[in-house]
């Protein structure tokens, strides 16, 4: 016979339950994950490249962890800063998931790295939906891509910890508005930090390093209004939509 | 494009409570809420889960969708209001920026219609619904 039957299921509870987890394991190892996300091009591996090399002049392990669409070109501009680097090729999916990350920290990386960072794949709509066990989460975008970035992709902005500028170095070339920039993403993350970067310039990498650092060490972090939950819900089951994206705790 | 791996997990999580439901022989639809700030276009989706659905226990099911608007409200000054897209998350009327998101992120399997084998229903009829 024919039947209705209410599931009341989040559908991400899969990958927030493996995101809480790794988090947890990482924690154990005295790991934290920094996720970058941004449209394809908007800096994320020359930013990247910069951090590593200060890390390891600052005497800092770090680790980092590249998602490519297809080649394995980020990872070698990476790895020449000298600290732990490794690929992950997605074979065409457009973010990476919780599960995908944890199955490439199996003893990897070697000895007690204080920071991971993650390049996720360049796209700004799928990843922001997954959470990935990251203690901060941050969401870049340049000088080149236009004021309104944080107004069309809400989701992605309204979740971030911390926003990175980037490529300031050409800012005054392309007449790029940094107050309306600001006042955009304020609108969908209000009291989110907007860090200033080049990587061309070495401008913002020590701050940067600074903000991931301070997360990992438990310093609190922004919490977005998108990730805030009132406290009484009217009773959703405890699976309820989440509950604890992006970064729970 | 990633609504075809929320399609796919829609299907598997349906699967699943239909394998523990033990006899259900083919689904009819299934209900989905979709909030507007959970980064999903229905559109997209229903495409990818008609193919996701090709060859299970899912086959022929049609999604239904259902759009949650987005809502907050100000924790200091309890003023509620929908956040439109793109979307206001400051209030619109104080101006704090320390709000409670209370809807719109939903991405949530609300419900699936179903049916089960002739052979148990006699036996099964008293259980309303899953576990
Ligand atoms: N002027 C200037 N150009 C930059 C800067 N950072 C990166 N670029 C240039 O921007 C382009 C893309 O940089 P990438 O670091 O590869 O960008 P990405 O975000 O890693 O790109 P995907 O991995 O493909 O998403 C390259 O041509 C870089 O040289 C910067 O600080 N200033
Ligand atoms: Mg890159
Ligand atoms: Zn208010």
């Amino acid at each position: 016979m024919c039947r209705v039957v209410d599931l009341q299921q989040a559908v991400l509870a899969k990958n927030e339950q493996s995101a809480y987890t790794l988090r947890a394991e990482l924690a154990a190892r005295g790991t934290a994950v920094v996720n970058l996300l941004s449209s394809p091009g908007s800096g994320k591996t020359a930013l990247l490249e910069r951090e590593l090399v200060l890390a390891r002049e600052r005497s800092v392990p770090v680790a980092a962890l590249t998602a490519d669409l297809a080649t394995e070109n980020d990872a070698t501009r990476l790895a020449r800063s000298g600290v732990p680097v490794k690929q992950i090729l997605t074979d065409g999916l457009c973010h990476l998931e919780a599960d995908m990350l944890g199955r490439h920290l199996d003893g990897w990386p070697p000895g007690a790295a204080r920071l991971l960072f993650v390049e996720n794949v360049g796209n700004l709509v799928c990843p922001a939906s997954y959470d990935l066990g990251e203690t901060l989460r941050v969401v870049l975008a340049s000088v080149t891509e236009g004021e309104d970035k944080p107004l069309k992709y809400p989701t992605a902005f309204g979740l971030a910890h911390l926003v990175v500028v980037t490529k300031t170095d050409i800012a005054e070339a392309v007449a790029f508005d940094e107050a309306t920039f600001r006042a955009n993403v304020e609108q969908v993350n209000p009291g989110v930090e907007v860090l200033l970067t080049s990587a061309r310039a070495g401008v913002g990498v020590g701050a940067l390093l600074d903000r991931a650092l301070a997360a990992a060490d438990g310093a609190p972090v922004h919490t977005p209004v998108m990730a805030r939950r009132p406290h009484r819900h009217t009773h959703d089951h405890a699976d309820g939509t989440g509950a604890m994206a992006p970064s729970g705790s | 494009m990633h609504e075809m791996s929320i399609a796919l997990a829609v299907v598997g999580q349906v699967e699943e409570a239909a394998e523990r439901a033990g006899d259900v022989t083919a689904v009819r639809s299934v209900r989905l809420q979709v909030g507007e700030l959970a980064g999903v276009v229905p559109d997209a989706l229903s495409f990818c889960f008609e193919l996701a659905c090709a060859g299970t226990v899912l086959a022929g099911a049609e999604l239904v969708t259902e759009a949650v608007p987005g809502r907050a409200r100000c924790a200091p000054c309890a003023h509620e209001w929908l956040v439109g897209m793109p979307p206001l998350l400051s209030c619109p009327r104080c101006g704090a920026g320390t709000t409670d998101l209370l809807a719109g992120r939903e991405l949530q399997i609300v419900s699936v219609h179903w049916e089960d084998g002739p052979a148990h229903a006699a036996t099964r009829e008293p259980i309303p619904e899953e576990r």
